[in-house]
């Protein structure tokens, strides 16, 4: 093949990666709340970034979905406002706060305007600190997440992810959708929404970021009045999770044209010393967009998926190595044995060519993470609930191109087990054989 | 947060955030044509080493021949399929080699390729995509298996989501004599039998210098931008027989469309209908500007827009109201509103209650505190978009494939800024007919309905 000169003298030659432009500081409050800030005043606003370690995962099993719902309700009436007063007040201020709930955290997001610091803070405040949770509010909320959740049990994609999760974590909230159920969502009371915030919005499993134009002493005495009034300690955190399944594949019979794919068994944990050479190879393997092995076997070569992608998911109490792709039912059996085959392939190792491309790609990709105020918030909190060093950023790309042809090539072979390998397919698939 | 998250999505390509209307010319723009005619947008923002290089064709899905619906899609997918210089896939490998992320993307008035990398990798970048411009060389087995991929395509976005799928025939009965009545996907039957002939004669038109716009955000200078453009882009030779952009109009619309669509996989019905709306135009954008506000005031925020206070907080008819509206189009937009029932209420009573609402909103007028407010999120939004690279650069692509200005683009956050409550009842009582409408009610069939519910 013809390749141009000059892509390779550049390739070669302009090796060193951008290096993010980002410093971080660590800031505590007078109230003694730790914060990451990256001070940026070229545009005049703040992206605020708070995430609660421990999520829905604190529930017990038929309270599934209150911790969802009671994020959902925080800014629908808090203090003397309700909820129409409440935004129109936000939007008065043109501020935007989110709440979000996951099995393992929840987190509140926030931008606002430097000229709306205060006000839109003092608005905040009462939407964590003083939540009216108004009967009305909640079954207003209530009915939308039920109306989501009708709406899941007939798409294709979502019943696969959810029989995927059961199957893999049984009775654990990993099992579950965060979310919760409809019988679940339907029998929640205002009591367990109130008890849900009083066991995730606490202090002592809180990580905040800011980004933006905003100075240190500014940002401590921000927090102070945000969050100094929330409780110390919250809901114990769940065991860890046992990963239950074992090798197979499971249909689920669904009227479509197109079936749905997910496959995978138990991970690596993040903390594992060997987790960086198994991000690699996961890279190699099915991560890596339009040059991982499975697209490029599965999409490129027999056009048999628009997509198809593998990701290492670390929970905070257990991890598993996933992959999903769609393809037409008439074909999933071919899909099948493709991915099959390929996950008996990358057991057996990846070549030094493979490794230096990952390597690179990873290294000059690392930068582009850090590109906007929002974005860096989320990288910050990230990092303080992951434990990492505030350096971490200078050091991670020497953490990736540490990695060896060995080290990849040793876990490998713990990390991608055709054996374990479960298939659930919803759909009408042809050429393939349940197990159960 | 999971609140009608399935639902949402599948509107997600008609719903356009406050935050992406507003974009605003500011001297951290710098613009000039090519020789050839091609045009370059730089935009500057130094705060991270890193450069978004994008080219956009002035070509979409509206502008494909009779019964080849899908050419210009798939064109974008074979245009990583190599050239004379690179062998399939190479493009984005080397794209990631350099630790770069690319990709592409068509809609009816557009085709763009971009690609996010280290500034320094910029040049490398324009090598490539000046390359194949012009170059492209295909392989007949290569696109044959690519064919299969845009197939799967289709049935992931489309024939796998009842809401999209309902969406398509709104659309075919909207558009009765305009191009935006076939999906940008094209449909199933014409895809199937699209052929390399196809899609070279569609890229030898319309891919040339004189019908792109060259567009480079980032950590990068304006002048040695504009050397570098020169260097790979300004050498290719125009399309001299250019065609005009004209597409097929719509006639005079005299009688209004109704239909039902019935799928056992729909779990939450809804009713949606859109009239034919005027788009903005260079030097007339006065219209869009008093539409866009419009679906602000009526259906912008859920708990203090018009229709959200009133069906869904004061009567609880509905679970969710919107009202939507692009005016960044190239041809004719719609204006449309959307209504989810509550529990026990039928599409009927929704339907009714949103027409007697709009007619309520007509004759009681703006308020004038909730129009204050919306404007000042308008304003804010164009602090809250420097934030975006990507979403800049993305912005000024979608105006100017569509025929705008960038005077136009200057101007438009004045003319939002300028909408009077007086402008907006008079965009909606000329919008707001019957004649030029689409309703559709999105259903299961009835059986299948009464075991949901159990």
């Amino acid at each position: 093949m013809i390749r141009f000169a000059f892509i390779l003298a550049a390739a070669v030659m302009v090796s060193l990666p951008a290096r993010a432009a980002v410093e971080i500081q660590e800031v505590t409050s007078p109230g003694g709340i730790t914060a990451w800030l990256v001070q940026e005043d070229s545009i005049p606003f703040t992206a605020l970034e708070i995430r609660f370690k421990g999520g829905a995962n604190v529930e017990a099993p038929d309270k599934r979905g209150a911790v969802n719902l009671m994020m959902a309700t925080l800014e629908e009436g808090a203090a003397d406002l309700n909820a129409q007063e409440f935004a129109a007040a936000r939007e008065a201020l043109a501020a935007s706060f989110g709440f979000e709930a996951w099995n393992d955290s929840v987190s509140i997001s926030a931008r606002f305007l430097s000229e709306n610091r205060d006000a839109a803070m003092a608005l905040l405040r009462t939407a964590i600190i003083d939540p009216t949770f108004e009967q009305s509010a909640i079954d207003r909320v209530r009915e939308q997440v039920l109306s989501g959740l009708r709406s899941d049990a007939t798409d294709p994609g979502t019943i696969a992810s959810k029989t995927m999760a059961r199957l893999a974590w049984g009775d654990h909230p990993y099992g579950s959708d965060a979310s919760g159920t409809i019988e679940t969502v339907t029998a929640l009371t205002r009591d367990d929404i109130v008890q849900a915030r009083r066991d995730v919005l606490v202090r002592d499993r809180m990580f905040v970021g800011a980004v933006g134009d905003i100075t240190p002493e500014e940002l401590g005495v921000l927090l102070d009045r945000l969050l100094s009034d929330l409780p110390e300690e919250g809901a114990p955190l769940p065991v860890e999770a046992q990963y239950q399944q074992g090798g197979g594949l499971t249909v689920v019979p669904f009227d479509t044209p197109q079936s749905v794919i997910v496959f995978g068994h138990d991970g690596i944990d993040r903390d594992d010393p060997e987790f960086f050479p198994a991000f690699v190879a996961n890279h190699i393997f099915g991560a890596g967009g339009f040059s991982s092995r499975l697209m490029t076997e599965v999409r490129e070569k027999r056009g048999l998926t628009y997509g198809i992608g593998t990701y290492l998911a670390t929970y905070d109490f257990g991890e598993a190595v996933m992959g999903q792709a769609s393809t037409e039912n008439a074909r999933v059996g071919e899909t099948v044995d493709v991915v099959r085959a390929e996950w008996a392939k990358i057991a057996q190792g990846v070549t030094a060519d493979e490794l230096e491309a990952a390597k690179t790609f990873l290294t000059g990709a690392y930068p582009l993470r850090f590109d906007g105020n929002g974005q860096i918030a989320g990288q910050l909190v990230g990092m303080q609930a992951q434990g990492l060093p505030i350096d971490y950023i200078d050091t991670r790309n020497d953490k990736v191109n540490a990695v060896t042809l060995d080290d990849v090539n040793q876990v490998v072979k713990r990390v991608y087990r055709p054996e374990d390998l479960h298939f659930v397919i919803v759909g009408q698939p042809v050429g393939v054989e349940p197990t159960n | 947060m999971r609140r009608l998250s399935r639902f949402l999505s599948s509107l997600a390509l008609i719903l356009a955030p406050l935050g992406a209307i507003a974009a605003s010319a500011d001297d951290t723009v710098t613009t000039y044509t090519l020789d050839n005619g091609m045009d370059v947008v730089v935009i500057e923002d130094p705060r991270a080493p890193v450069v978004v290089h994008m080219v956009w064709y002035k070509v979409g899905a509206a502008d494909e021949p009779p019964g080849a619906s899908g050419i210009a899609h798939y064109l974008e997918h074979l245009l990583f399929k190599g050239t004379d210089k690179l062998a399939p896939g190479e493009f984005s490998q080397v794209v990631a080699d350099n630790g770069g992320s690319d990709n592409a993307f068509t809609s009816q008035d557009y085709t763009a390729y971009f690609q996010r990398v280290a500034s320094n990798r910029l040049e490398l970048m324009m090598e490539m995509e000046s390359d194949r411009m012009r170059n492209l060389q295909l392989d007949g087995t290569d696109i044959l298996t690519e064919r299969q991929v845009v197939l799967e395509e289709r049935n992931q976005r489309t024939e796998s989501d009842p809401g999209a799928l309902f969406g398509e025939q709104r659309n075919a009965a909207q558009y009765q004599n305009h191009p935006y009545g076939t999906p940008i996907i094209g449909w199933k039957h014409e895809m199937a039998s699209l052929t390399l002939d196809d899609a070279l004669s569609f890229y030898r038109t319309y891919y040339a210098p004189n019908n792109a716009i060259l567009i480079v955000a980032g950590d990068v200078n304006p002048d040695e931008v504009h050397e570098l453009a020169k260097q790979y882009y300004g050498v290719l030779e125009p399309t001299a027989d250019l065609p005009d952009r004209v597409r097929p109009q719509e006639p005079p619309q005299l009688a209004e469309r109704r239909l039902v669509f019935e799928d056992p996989r729909v779990a939450q019905p809804y009713v949606i209908r859109t009239y034919l709306a005027p788009e903005r135009d260079p030097g007339a954008q006065e219209k869009a500007a008093a539409l866009t506000l419009l679906a602000e005031v009526l259906g912008g925020s859920s708990q203090t827009s018009e229709l959200g206070r009133r069906l869904q907080f004061e009567e609880q008819t509905a679970l969710y109201t919107s009202a939507f509206y692009s005016g960044t189009s190239y041809d004719t937009t719609t204006f449309g509103w959307i209504i989810v029932p509550a529990p026990g209420v039928t599409l009927q009573q929704a339907e009714d209650a949103m027409d007697r609402e709009i007619a309520a909103f007509l004759d009681r007028g703006v308020d004038a505190a909730q129009l204050e407010r919306i404007k000042m999120q308008l304003r804010a939004a164009q602090i809250y978009a420097l934030d975006s690279t990507q979403g800049r650069a993305r912005n000024y692509g979608v105006a100017l494939t569509s025929g705008l200005t960038l005077e136009d683009i200057a101007t438009w956050p004045d003319l939002l800024q300028a909408v009077t409550a007086e402008d907006i009842i008079a965009a909606a009582r000329e919008v707001f007919n019957r004649n030029a409408a689409v309703t559709g009610w999105l259903t299961a069939p009835e059986t299948v309905t009464e075991e949901a519910i159990q």
